[in-house]
C-alpha cells in the first residue's frame, strides 16, 4: 500500500529533479563506486597540495578556490568564485551534472587526469566537514 | 603613388572612429547555453567582439582554453559555436586573421592605452575582466561613465 502511494510521487518528481543531489548522496555514490570509505583528511591533502601533472598555470585547487573553501576564491581572470564549502554556500554540491563537469575540468587542469571516484568522495567529505 | 598611403590613412582613421562609436554598445549574450557556460570563469563576452573564424577555432580548442580546460559535451559545444558564429563581428583585419583575445585587438589597445590607471588595472587583474572596469559590460555598455 505504501509503495503504491510513493511510486507515482517518484515518477512525478524524477524528471524535474533528475540532476539534483546532496553532498551526502554524492559521497555515498562515489564511495560505492570506489569501494573504499571517504576520508576528509585525504580530501584536504589533495585539495591543498601543489601538483605537477596538470597545466602550468594551475598547480593546485587552491590556485582558484583559495586555501579556505569557506571563503570566496578568485579565478585567474579576476572573477570571484563563490565559496565551495556547502555550509558557506548551500548551492554547492547539489547538482550532479555541475559537480561532474567541474571535477572533469578542474582535475584535468590541476592533475592532468580525471579524479577517481575515491578522490571525489574524499574532497566532498572534506568540503562538507568544514 | 603618393595618394595611396594618404587615402589609406584617411580611410583607416575614419573606419577607426566609426568603429569606436559603434563599440560603446555591443549587444550582450542572450543565448541561454552561452550565458550559462561562458560566464563561469569570466563574463560572457559579446559575440560581436570577435569574427566568426575566431569563434570557430576557440570552440574546437576548449580543452586548452588559455591554459584551462573549458571542455563541453558535444551538443552544448555545437549549439554555442552556432550562436557565436551567427552573431560574430566583422573581420576587421581583412586578412582572415584568427585572433583569440579581444584584449589584443588593435582597437582594444588603442581604446585602453593611456586610459587606464595602474591602480585600476591592478584591481581588475586582467584585461579579460571587462566588467571590473565597465560596470555595465554585462548589459553590453562600454562607453565612458
Ligand atoms: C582554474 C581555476 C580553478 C581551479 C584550479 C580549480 N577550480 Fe574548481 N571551479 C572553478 C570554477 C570557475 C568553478 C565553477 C564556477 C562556480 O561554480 O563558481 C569551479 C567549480 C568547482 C566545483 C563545483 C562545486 C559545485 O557543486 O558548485 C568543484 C567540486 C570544484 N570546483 C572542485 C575543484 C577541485 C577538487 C580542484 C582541484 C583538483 C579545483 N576545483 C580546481 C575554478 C577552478
Ligand atoms: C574554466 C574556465 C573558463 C571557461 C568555462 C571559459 N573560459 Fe574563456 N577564458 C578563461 C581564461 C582563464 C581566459 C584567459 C583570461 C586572462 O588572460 O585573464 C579566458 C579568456 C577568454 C577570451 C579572451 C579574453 C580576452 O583577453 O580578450 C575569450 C574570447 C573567451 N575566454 C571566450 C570563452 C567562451 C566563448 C567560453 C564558453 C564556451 C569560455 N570562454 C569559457 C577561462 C574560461
Ligand atoms: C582595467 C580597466 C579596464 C578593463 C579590464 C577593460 N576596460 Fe575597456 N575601457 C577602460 C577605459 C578606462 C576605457 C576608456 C574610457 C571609456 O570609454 O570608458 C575603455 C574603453 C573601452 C571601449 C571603448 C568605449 C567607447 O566609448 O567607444 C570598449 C569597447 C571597451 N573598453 C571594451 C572592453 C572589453 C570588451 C573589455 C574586456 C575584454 C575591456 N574593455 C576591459 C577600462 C577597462
Amino acid at each position: 500500500m505504501k509503495y503504491l502511494l510513493i511510486l507515482p510521487l517518484c515518477l512525478l518528481a524524477a524528471p524535474l529533479a533528475a540532476q539534483s543531489t546532496t553532498p551526502s548522496d554524492l559521497i555515498a555514490n562515489y564511495t560505492a563506486e570506489a569501494g573504499v570509505a571517504a576520508s576528509a583528511e585525504r580530501g584536504q591533502a589533495l585539495f591543498t597540495a601543489s601538483h605537477t601533472g596538470g597545466k602550468p598555470d594551475t598547480p593546485s585547487c587552491t590556485t582558484c578556490h583559495g586555501a579556505d573553501p569557506r571563503a570566496a576564491g578568485l579565478a585567474r581572470t579576476g572573477k570571484p568564485i563563490e565559496p565551495l564549502a556547502p555550509l558557506a554556500n548551500p548551492e554547492r554540491l547539489t547538482d550532479l551534472k555541475f559537480v561532474e563537469k567541474w571535477f572533469g575540468r578542474n582535475c584535468n587542469s590541476v592533475l592532468g587526469r580525471d579524479c577517481t571516484s575515491a578522490e571525489k568522495a574524499d574532497v566532498i567529505a572534506w568540503l562538507s566537514s568544514l | 603613388m603618393i595618394k595611396t598611403p594618404i587615402l589609406a590613412a584617411v580611410a583607416m582613421a575614419f573606419a577607426g572612429s566609426a568603429f569606436a562609436d559603434e563599440m560603446e554598445y555591443m549587444p550582450p549574450v542572450t543565448h541561454a547555453a552561452t550565458l550559462e557556460e561562458c560566464s563561469a570563469c569570466h563574463m560572457a563576452y559579446p559575440a560581436g567582439f570577435l569574427p566568426a573564424q575566431s569563434w570557430r577555432v576557440m570552440m574546437t580548442t576548449l580543452e586548452d582554453h588559455f591554459g584551462e580546460n573549458a571542455g563541453l559535451d558535444e551538443e552544448t559545444r555545437a549549439e554555442i559555436e552556432a550562436y557565436l558564429v551567427a552573431n560574430a563581428g566583422r573581420d576587421l583585419s581583412g586578412d582572415g586573421a584568427v585572433p583569440q583575445r579581444i584584449s589584443e585587438l588593435p582597437w582594444f589597445r588603442h581604446e585602453h592605452e593611456e586610459e587606464v590607471s595602474k591602480r585600476q588595472f591592478e584591481k581588475a587583474k586582467s584585461w579579460a575582466n571587462c566588467n571590473a572596469c565597465h560596470e555595465r559590460a554585462e548589459q553590453g555598455i562600454f562607453e565612458d561613465d
